[in-house]
């Protein structure tokens, strides 16, 4: 087909492309100024000089934070956090939405409204946490671990997915003598990459930045995820502790670009894997967006 | 693809006659499968419908050591009380407003991004954009606050920027005062999730069949009539779908952003239902009654939902279930 263009139409297509660019400075711009920032002279953020290039190039600030144990025990933590609950979430995920993807499973559809129930209503915070303390997960990894393990959303994307595969594979797995477990195995997870690449990106990016149940769940220090040591950077502003021996007038300084370099760091290796994931997105999320 | 609808049906109506007889023998043929559903299945039990059980909580007066079976019913005091009590309506409106004017900007924006970015012909531009607004979806809200927090300080940029354009003459304490918080809230709502947002759009508008719109150059109609008659109509149940789960949730502002941005001095724009509940039950321990309200906001959104679901299957037969 050829496209033919008339002039207004070449009008709104030159002014949307140029809207389109501005939005995409909107996107990007509030993340280069915090790069930017974290490079420069802590003179030049407070004193507001910073606009689109560093000033005073130096890497004070990433020394200050790479010398603080906090940041490292925190930083071991999330990593625990996000290998142990992800695989947690994608074992019980897969082990959910395979049984319910077969046609022939007896109650399968009321096994199926008994969890998108779950989706609609729930029995609110107080409930949870007093079932959390209950179970005797308070103040442990288990807390973070646990609750949350399985997303209806998500599992209802993987059994769409798991649906889409020719039932005539299975059965002829089936005959071949293989029982479920060897075919959901051997059969179905490899066919399966692509779904299971974007329930790992979305699990796992929940684990990197989850706080709120690290906040109201644990007590011990030394559990800490690296968000909550960024909230009381970020937010509470004591990132003055980290500067000991210093005067108070350096700190406050300091104490800026300090925000900054921690930002970076807790933010770069979740956006680092994000390129390799993301043509696998509109796929899970039109996935998602079908019902049955 | 040519699918032969009549005889799926048959077969499946052969399958409902031999259904009854058949299904004990075939739960046995599937054992395994049951098996490997347990795990989850008692996930939800657990961590879902437990928490259910619990917030009877709600209609007695809680005490840690009784448990929820063995502590004593009071009927609907906590909920009267709350009723009664001074915040019931700041928390309502506050809750409502924030919901709706995130509905009110995000969601068209979210549709006319897609839209804007599907008419871009320039391909590598176009999947460029998608990237670059999808990014701060990932990043995480502490540090989507911390940089609203810095950005809007009277020394921050967004003063600058206003201080040198000349539309304000002092800087202004942005988390400070509570007539800026909600456009805080849902200004960086937008930020965050508009580009998200557009996906579902997107992967809807390359559902359309390309064949209608050449046949409609071919009827002479322009870009504008292809968007009315064909873009819009091809997407509108994705649209509606989306609507509903919104409304459904109008009563669910999240407490996160909201407990990382607000202090004392803005509850009265700021506090919403769930960090009420928060504050009150977690960090006050006043259990009951913070279950009530929270119980209360549960119940709401779920009549609400079913209420949208309702009213939009009567009028375009697009609905949840």
């Amino acid at each position: 087909m050829v496209i033919k263009r008339s002039i207004p139409e070449l009008i709104f297509d030159s002014c949307n492309v140029l809207f389109l660019i501005f939005c995409s400075f909107l996107f990007l711009y509030p993340m280069w100024y915090v790069l930017v920032s974290s490079f420069s002279d802590a003179h030049a953020i407070a004193a507001g000089e910073i606009s689109f290039w560093p000033k005073g190039f130096n890497v004070d600030a990433y020394k200050l934070v790479f010398e603080d144990q906090r940041i490292w025990t925190a930083y071991g933590n999330t990593f625990i956090y996000v290998i142990a609950g992800t695989f947690i979430n994608l074992v019980l995920t897969t082990l959910g939405a395979y049984p319910l993807s077969r046609r022939n499973l007896e109650g399968r559809s009321l096994i199926m409204a008994f969890i998108v129930f779950t989706m609609f209503f729930s029995g609110g915070l107080i409930p949870a946490y007093l079932n959390v303390r209950e179970l005797g997960m308070y103040d442990t990894r288990w807390a973070l671990l646990l609750p949350g393990a399985v997303s209806a959303f998500n599992l209802i994307v993987m059994r769409t997915f798991f649906q889409s595969i020719p039932e005539s594979l299975v059965e002829s797995a089936k005959i071949d003598g293989a029982h479920d477990f060897r075919i959901l195995l051997r059969i179905v997870l490899p066919l399966s990459m692509p779904v299971l690449a974007v329930m790992t990106l979305f699990y796992a990016v929940g684990h990197w930045n989850s706080w709120f149940s690290a906040m109201i769940y644990l007590q011990d220090r030394d559990l800490f995820p690296l968000q909550l040591i960024l909230r009381e950077i970020l937010i509470q502003s004591s990132a003055q502790n980290m500067l000991a021996g210093v005067t108070q007038d350096e700190v406050f300084r300091i104490s800026e670009s300090i925000k900054f370099a921690t930002i970076i760091i807790a933010t770069v290796p979740i956006l680092m894997i994000y390129p390799f994931l993301q043509k696998y997105f509109v796929k899970g999320v039109m996935i998602g967006a079908l019902k049955e | 693809m040519a699918v032969p609808v009549n005889a799926i049906k048959a077969k499946g109506r052969k399958q409902q006659t031999k259904r009854s007889s058949l299904s004990l023998k075939r739960m046995m043929a599937n054992r395994y499968l049951y098996l490997m559903l347990l795990p989850t299945v008692l996930y939800f039990l657990i961590f879902e419908y437990k928490p259910m059980y619990g917030a009877i909580i709600a209609f007695k007066d809680f005490n840690p050591f009784a448990g929820v079976a063995g502590s004593p019913w009071v009927g609907f005091k906590n909920f009267e009380k709350f009723f009664e009590s001074y915040y019931f309506f700041r928390l309502l409106k506050n809750t409502f407003l924030m919901s709706f004017y995130s509905l009110l900007f995000i969601f068209p924006a979210s549709l006319v991004f897609a839209l804007l970015l599907n008419e871009l012909r320039i391909k590598k531009l176009k999947s460029f954009l998608q990237t670059v607004s999808y990014l701060p979806h990932f990043i995480s809200l502490i540090v989507i606050c911390g940089m609203i927090i810095d950005f809007t300080k009277p020394g921050g940029i967004i003063n600058s920027l206003l201080l040198g354009m000349g539309i304000i003459s002092e800087p202004i304490q942005f988390l400070i005062l509570p007539e800026w918080f909600r456009t805080i809230y849902v200004g960086s709502g937008m930020w965050q999730s508009l580009g998200w947002n557009s996906i579902i759009y997107l992967a809807a508008l390359s559902g359309i069949n390309p064949s209608l719109y050449e046949a409609a150059v071919v009827d002479g109609a322009g870009r504008w009539k292809q968007l009315t008659h064909i873009t819009l109509p091809g997407i509108l149940p994705t649209v509606l779908i989306l609507l509903i789960l919104n409304v459904g949730t109008l009563l669910n502002v999240g407490w996160d952003k909201i407990i990382l941005l607000y202090n004392p001095g803005t509850y009265v724009t700021a506090d919403v239902i769930s960090t009420f509940v928060y504050r009150r039950g977690v960090m006050e321990a006043d259990y009951s009654f913070s279950a009530a309200v929270g119980l209360f906001n549960s119940v709401i959104n779920f009549t609400l939902l079913v209420l949208a679901n309702r009213i939009s299957r009567k009028t375009t037969e697009s609905s949840l279930w």
